[in-house]
């Protein structure tokens, strides 16, 4: 794409962003955020490195635990909460990275997902969790003590500064030397590895770097809705943060955004309307995407602009 | 904070002196929003029901005293999760300017909501939940528990039981707070009316196979088996243990038990049970009329928790009327003043804490055989006076509650 | 009374025979798994769901056409079947060129809508299954109790396991489909039928799917979650298997089962999880999986 109109792009969205809760909701806009991120974080996995996880909810929710009972209990300050969590999802993530690729493909998949399972399970017998019925009242407290973060707009402003950064660097691996790499690998492992790459030690670097960044996004929505449950680590949201990447093109860097918004808006939209129907809408919605969409929202658009234009690059 | 709170009190005092001439209702709509399980394991005893049981109070009191203000009832799943159970009070509060939320099925969900609630001044009406934990650590000015709690389930069901000669107890639990909240006051009420518990056993929840669980309560040789349970969790203990021939040599007793468990397992499984209830549907003409009505919309008779909503919401609109107001405050000094009489209650009141005092009944299901007709299930062995019922004020760990 | 480890020997030897019998489940679910997987090199996250579908179709006929237990155990599977063969032909078999993730993804998908639409029906708290007359009651072995119908559990799906192995190692339809998965085009040259075959792999697949369903609704109660819940072990115990074998699948799952049955009576705390710690330890000493071979 052309650097002006990206960085274009870029700036309609920050501004569009900036301006959102003045109009929208701010706690769901602070969720479609929380989620794009989560979205983003994973899409460095799949679009980037080619490794599909079924288990990321397992750093979202280990994060969301970790901030909510640093913050509740220790009652340590909000950006040590949010640290704290960031940093356990990506030790958590450092050991299922390390099991998972032991195994290629649908067995990468597998594993994962049996692994979060497994911490599923663990938050709810642990006792610090509050099983079933979550880590509630969750304080938000003060930004270096000095910003009430109980008013929703300065939260807001707070979140969407994370979610800026943690996309910026998200933005920066991808296009650093780093990035280019695990897209080598992505496309042809054996010769990455006969390039003399250590492909092992690449994967486990993008999947702790995913870990930590779907981390920084669990323990922010735990700030933003007070809660941390079991439903952030649920088989669930790991689909949800599949279908997200799907939808709005995976591989791409907006894609994650795009769709982590489609389906947080919907399902906010759909569940008073339909109930239990919201489930098959989102399945079909993934039946639809993998038969007929695969390049998702943001890729159909790039590849229509592209045949326009004519022109090759990306 | 006192201060305004001795001033809302007298404000609420001048608005009963005052009443409709200082009618001052938000936009003129008094907004319920009706938070429940519509699709999950609780979606029978609440979900769907229950917001029909809304609807009939909302028209009723509408047919009955012609309100200058508008109603509006909504709706939403919380799927049992406190999560969503929180974002969606948040989102009602916030935006769609909801009064007052009722139902919230799971303790999860309740505390999450009631807490919510306080946040932003609006009622909670808790019907479907069950711990004592809403009246009693995470108690609340805002909050009522309406129809039941797990004090008055374990004291009712448990000391019938032990009564009846149960004993040595084994309990069967699900493992998250509502179920631990379940055992402990359980095991109290069995130790205190000199019962022994064994021990207990702990099963995930949800669980689909019990039966390993099951061979331990029937390792341990109890003469009972408490089912620290529900929903389907406890349908599927009751199945399953006929099945593996642990009923009837040792007794079943479950401890959270609706009419609709009942229906679904049969009589042929759950005959002689013994379960505390807060209503049943069969006990006098008025109970009747109001669950044939309530059978006509839903073709199922109420449960309790759906039974409940409808005098939780009726007593609240009532409050509202009398007050000419929607304002927090004012309303809810109305309703802990007026005495609750109607088909589900008689002379209830709303304590301190936030419980409402109305009898309980014991009730033992019957036999197929003494079954005459649809949903004719239970004898009621006991009526068990409120005071009886609820966890006494003196033990109560609410710090609303003056000692 | 006996006692092994402090356990006394009815508990212990209880414990077992439940072990076997969710094992049993385990054994068929993963063993259509790895039927389907060495065909069309797919993943079937709808195995879970189209169990549970056999559990449902089971109760459907016996509540709206009076059909009873036995029946359902042979029409079930097929209805399940001929659903799975719609599900192959309208949209697996677009994804064959494409990265087996693919196939993942789309399953994934019909597992939620397959079970949304059962959830939206008939609600999650779950419908009562009566088992049949002829297998009510239990045997008293003297250490246990063992239901008639649980013994039976086992012995169905056993001999529908090894059945199956049967089939596909012993006869001659066997040695078509291990060619077809061996060299599709070459087999495709010798004049059999490949497409066919997919199909009615995937078909055949998922009908073991749904005969475990009607298997597991008299014991379990016949709800839409069931699937979801047993599908990720499922998937734990081909990790541990390993997809190779046809026998591996069947074995591996047996064993599972009894170990976790094992782990209720030495350290139930851990028994939700310790398939998934098999699966870690696995994992680490032997990655391609007990019986696997690396593709």
């Amino acid at each position: 794409m052309n650097q002006n109109l990206q960085r274009f792009g870029y700036l309609a969205l920050l501004a569009l962003l900036l301006a959102a809760p003045l109009v929208a909701y701010p706690v769901l806009v602070m969720k479609v955020l929380c989620y794009a991120l989560f979205a983003c974080a994973f899409n460095l996995l799949l679009g980037y490195t080619g490794l599909l996880s079924f288990g990321h909810a397992a750093f979202f929710g280990t994060a969301a635990y970790v901030a909510g009972f640093v913050l509740r209990d220790w009652g340590w300050p909000t950006e040590l909460g949010l640290l704290a969590g960031t940093l356990a999802a990506a030790a958590l993530g450092w050991v299922f990275g390390s099991l998972a690729i032991r195994r290629q493909g649908i067995y990468f998949a597998m594993v994962t997902l049996a692994l979060a399972q497994m911490m599923y399970f663990f938050f709810i017998q642990a006792p610090f969790t509050g099983g079933e019925d979550g880590l509630q009242g969750v304080p938000r407290g003060t930004l270096l003590g000095v910003v009430d973060l109980n008013d929703d707009l300065k939260l807001y402003y707070v979140v969407l500064a994370i979610c800026v950064a943690a996309f910026w660097l998200i933005h920066r691996t991808i296009h650093s030397p780093f990035g280019q790499i695990l897209k080598a690998i992505r496309e042809n492992e054996p010769r990455a590895i006969s390039l003399g790459y250590d492909v092992a030690k690449y994967k486990l670097l993008a999947f702790v770097l995913s870990a930590a960044l779907a981390g920084l996004a669990g323990a922010t929505k735990t700030l933003i809705l007070n809660f941390a449950a079991l439903t952030d680590a649920h088989w669930h949201a790991s689909g949800e943060v599949v279908l997200m990447t799907l939808v709005g093109g995976m591989g791409t860097v907006l894609g994650p955004v795009v769709g982590a918004t489609v389906i947080v808006v919907l399902e906010n939209e759909l569940a008073d309307k339909v109930g239990s129907l919201v489930t098959v809408i989102m399945g079909a919605i993934f039946v639809v995407c993998v038969l007929l969409f695969r390049r998702g929202i943001v890729g159909e658009f790039m590849a229509l602009r592209r045949r326009w234009s004519g022109s090759t690059d990306q | 904070m006192k201060a305004t709170r001795i001033a809302t009190a007298i404000a609420a005092a001048l608005g009963l002196a005052a009443g409709a001439a200082q009618a001052q209702i938000s936009d003129n709509v008094v907004k319920i929003g009706v938070l429940t399980d519509m699709s999950g394991a609780y979606s029978d005893l609440a979900g769907p029901g229950a917001v029909a049981a809304v609807k009939m109070a909302v028209e009723d009191f509408k047919a009955k005293d012609k309100p200058a203000f508008a109603i509006e009832v909504v709706a939403a799943d919380h799927q049992n999760k406190g999560d969503i159970a929180s974002n969606k009070a948040r989102e009602w509060f916030d935006r769609d300017k909801v009064d007052v939320i009722t139902d919230m099925v799971t303790t999860s969900t309740a505390l999450a909501a009631m807490k919510v609630a306080k946040d932003k001044n609006r009622i909670a009406l808790i019907s479907g939940a069950a711990s004592t934990l809403i009246t009693n650590e995470n108690c609340n000015d805002v909050t009522v528990h309406w129809t039941y709690d797990t004090y008055a389930l374990a004291n009712g069901t448990a000391k019938a039981v032990v009564k009846q000669g149960g004993k040595t107890w084994f309990f069967l639990t699900a493992d998250y707070a509502f179920g631990q909240s379940l055992e402990k006051d359980a095991s109290a009420v069995v130790v205190a009316n000199g019962g022994k518990v064994l021990g207990s056993v702990r099963h995930p929840f949800p669980g689909t196979d019990f039966s390993s669980y099951l061979l331990k309560a029937q390792a341990s040789g109890a003469q009972v088996i408490g089912l620290a349970n529900a929903g389907t969790d406890t349908t599927n203990s009751i199945k399953q243990a006929a099945e593996f021939g642990i009923t009837p040599k040792q007794t079943l007793a479950g401890l959270l038990m609706f009419i609709t468990d009942v229906h679904s397992l049969g009589l042929n499984a759950t005959q002689g049970m013994y379960l505390t209830t807060g209503f049943y549907w069969d006990m006098n003409d008025q109970t009747r009329a109001w669950s044939r009505r309530f059978f006509d919309r839903q073709k199922k008779m109420p449960t309790m928790v759906q039974a409940g909503l409808y005098s939780a919401v009726m007593h609240y609109l009532e409050a509202v009327k009398a007050t000419g107001t929607d304002d927090t405050q004012k309303v809810m000094a109305a309703m802990k003043k007026a005495k609750i009489n109607d088909f589900f209650a008689k002379n209830g009141y709303i304590r301190d804490d936030g419980r409402m005092m109305h009898d309980m009944y014991l009730a033992q299901v019957k036999k197929p055989s003494e079954s005459k007709y649809p949903w004719d299930y239970y004898w009621i062995r006991q009526t068990i006076p409120a005071e009886e019922a609820f966890q006494p004020l003196s033990q109560s760990r609410c710090p609303l509650v003056k000692k | 009374m006996t006692e092994i480890f402090g356990v006394p020997l009815p508990a212990l030897m209880g414990q077992l025979m439940l072990g076997l019998v969710n094992g049993s489940f385990y054994a068929i679910l993963s063993l259509g798994l790895a039927v389907i997987f060495g065909m069309l090199n797919i993943i079937n996250f709808a195995h879970g769901a189209l169990y549970m579908m056999g559990a449902f179709f089971a109760w459907m006929g016996l509540t709206y056409f009076g059909i009873g237990y036995w029946w359902a155990l042979l029409l079930v599977p097929l209805a399940v079947g001929v659903v799975g063969v719609a599900i192959e032909r309208s949209m697996l078999r677009w994804l064959y060129q494409l990265d087996h993730l693919y196939g993942l993804l789309l399953t994934f998908g019909l597992a939620l809508i397959i079970e949304g639409l059962f959830r939206d029906q008939y609600g999650a708290s779950g419908l009562p299954y009566e088992i049949p007359e002829q297998l009510t009651g239990a045997f008293n072995l003297g250490f246990m109790f063992l239901p008639k119908y649980r013994a039976w559990v086992i012995a169905a799906s056993l001999t529908v396991c090894f059945a199956t192995w049967f089939l596909i190692e012993k006869t001659r339809l066997g040695a078509y489909l291990r060619a077809a998965t061996e060299n599709p085009r070459l087999t495709q040259a010798f004049g059999i039928n490949v497409p066919l075959m997919v199909m009615l792999t995937y078909g055949f697949g998922v009908a073991l799917a749904g005969f475990a369903g009607v298997l597991a609704a008299p014991a379990f109660q016949v709800n839409p979650l069931m699937g979801s819940h047993l599908i990720i072990v499922v998937f734990a115990v081909v990790v541990i298997g390993g997809m190779g074998s046809i026998l591996g699948s069947i074995l591996t799952g047996l064993a599972l089962g009894v170990i976790e049955g094992l782990t209720k009576v030495f350290y139930p705390e851990v028994s939700a999880t310790v398939v998934f710690i098999i699966m870690v330890a696995v994992l680490m000493i032997r990655p391609r999986g007990l019986f696997g071979k690396e593709k």
